[in-house]
């Protein structure tokens, strides 16, 4: 069991999310920098698909009742505990009764906290995400949350000790495929412009403000939308929806980021700068 | 992969129509006007869209779908609106709502959100030129050819007219919603207020 003392600007319960169910009205979800999620838990020895803790710009302190092996990726906050080893990129023992204190990290949002045995709080759907639109999975975690945490693994094998983190970029350009809707724009002006995080970004939409795109006027009607879909409202100012992203939607998706981008662009915090760049076919990774 | 339907051809059909050539690895998602075909990692995006491009819209495999009925109170907050929009009375435009039968097109927005088609074309409004923060749970409403019914609070821009009891999504059952694409609906009034 792991008690939290305090949250920050927005703490959830994430995992691999519910792929599949886009036919129900339900999203994916699941954490939004895939990779570092994936890590932190090869750093403990969990099962990569375990649920962690997604924690926005830091401010998370929580307290574990019996010892703990944790590990942080993403985001690197700065850290304040009694714990001999604590450090991001590694897995380390938080002993009982110990606080773990996560100040704001100087580049990146997102910070994933991994336990081995992960946190086992119910399953909604086959998932322990919180989807922050549809209201589905666990309540988000505030102070006070109890968080439950599985049996450790006496056959699990810590492989990876020490791993060098990424560092977030305060300027990153991400790759996109035009279309489907890039007839509602010019897109060549997308690849052109240079766009800035707004503050009021989060975990369904990346909205960006910059030089308004020209836009077609006219309605489109609901659409089947995809994580990393760019889509122009009628104000020119693109969204790149996120991973609570609504199952369908109005506004005409003129492009849409590859695949491998999206954690990346997942790290992006208010005021980063953001650049498209256009390619043609998806680029294959062998 | 972005599939755009012809205008006479319902995208459930071709949605049907993809799904009988048994692509592994993909998820078939029926909207409006179009269908999405998410491809698992690994699976050759070309090859599916060639396949998929000479697809023909079938008639959905004629499941034993029951019709769903849904007890009504029509007394939402737009329904003076609606009704002058319909240029008919209140209880006209509950006549016409309850006369129809409608198939579910699709689930958008929200869980459970089914996007209803088949109602009385006189019905046919606009969304509010500003959505309410909160739509209640239950609530029915209208918007362009569509009837929707809120599963949960949230925020919406439809035309309420009335109001259900019954649950329309509980993701602790299975299936979590007794609406998907190709289901039939009707409305029963239970009373209006």
């Amino acid at each position: 069991m792991i008690e939290i003392l305090a949250a920050g600007p927005g703490v959830t319960v994430q995992d691999a999310g519910r792929p599949g169910l886009a036919r129900w009205g339900i999203g994916a979800s699941g954490a939004a920098d895939r990779a570092s999620y994936r890590l932190a838990n090869r750093l403990v020895a969990n099962p990569e698909q375990t649920a962690a803790l997604e924690i926005t710009l830091g401010g998370l302190t929580l307290i574990t009742a019996r010892p703990a092996i944790i590990a942080l990726t993403g985001a690197r906050c700065p850290l304040r505990s009694h714990a001999p080893l604590a450090g991001s990129g590694v897995a380390f023992v938080l002993p009982a009764q110990t606080e773990l204190a996560l100040g704001r990290p100087e580049r990146g949002l997102r910070t994933y906290l991994a336990v081995h045995g992960g946190f086992t709080v119910a399953e909604v759907l086959g998932s322990r995400s919180t989807d922050t639109l549809a209201g589905l999975g666990p309540a988000p975690v505030t102070p006070g949350t109890r968080l439950p945490i599985g049996p450790a693994d006496p056959a699990a094998v810590v492989a990876t000790d020490l791993v060098g983190l990424p560092e977030p970029e305060r300027e990153i350009t991400v790759r996109v495929l035009p279309g489907p809707r890039d007839d509602w724009t010019d897109v060549a002006l997308l690849d052109a412009a240079e766009f800035v995080v707004c503050p009021d970004s989060d975990r369904i939409g990346l909205r960006l403000d910059g030089v308004p795109l020209p836009r077609r006027s006219g309605e489109l009607a609901p659409e089947p939308m995809v994580r990393g879909a760019v889509q122009l409202p009628p104000d020119g100012r693109p969204i790149v929806l996120g991973p609570d992203h609504p199952v369908t939607g109005g506004y005409p998706v003129v492009a849409v980021v590859v695949d491998d981008d999206l954690d990346a662009l997942a790290q992006c915090r208010p005021g980063d700068r953001v650049r498209f760049r256009l390619v043609r076919g998806v680029p294959s990774r062998w | 992969m972005l599939v755009e339907t012809a205008a006479e051809e319902s995208p459930l059909a071709v949605a049907a129509g993809i799904e009988a050539l048994g692509i592994a690895g993909v998820e078939i998602v029926p909207a409006a006007a179009t269908v999405l075909v998410r491809l698992a990692p690994g699976v050759d995006p070309e090859g599916v869209a060639r396949r998929v491009a000479l697809v023909e819209a079938i008639a959905p495999p004629a499941r034993r779908l029951p019709m769903v009925v849904v007890d009504a109170v029509y007394d939402g907050d737009d329904l003076d609106d609606v009704a002058r929009m319909a240029g008919c009375s209140r209880d006209e435009v509950v006549a016409r709502h309850t006369g129809a039968t409608y198939e579910v097109a699709f689930v958008g927005f929200a869980p459970g959100f089914a996007y209803l088609i088949g109602g009385d074309p006189r019905l046919r409004v606009p969304r509010r030129d500003a959505p309410r923060p909160v739509v209640p749970s239950g609530a029915i409403a209208l918007a362009d050819v569509y009837t929707g019914i809120y599963p949960r609070p949230s925020p919406g821009g439809w035309q309420l007219i009335g109001r259900t009891d019954r649950v329309l999504f509980d993701p602790t059952v299975d299936p979590p919603s007794p609406f998907e694409a190709g289901v039939r609906v009707r409305f029963v009034a239970a009373g209006a207020a």
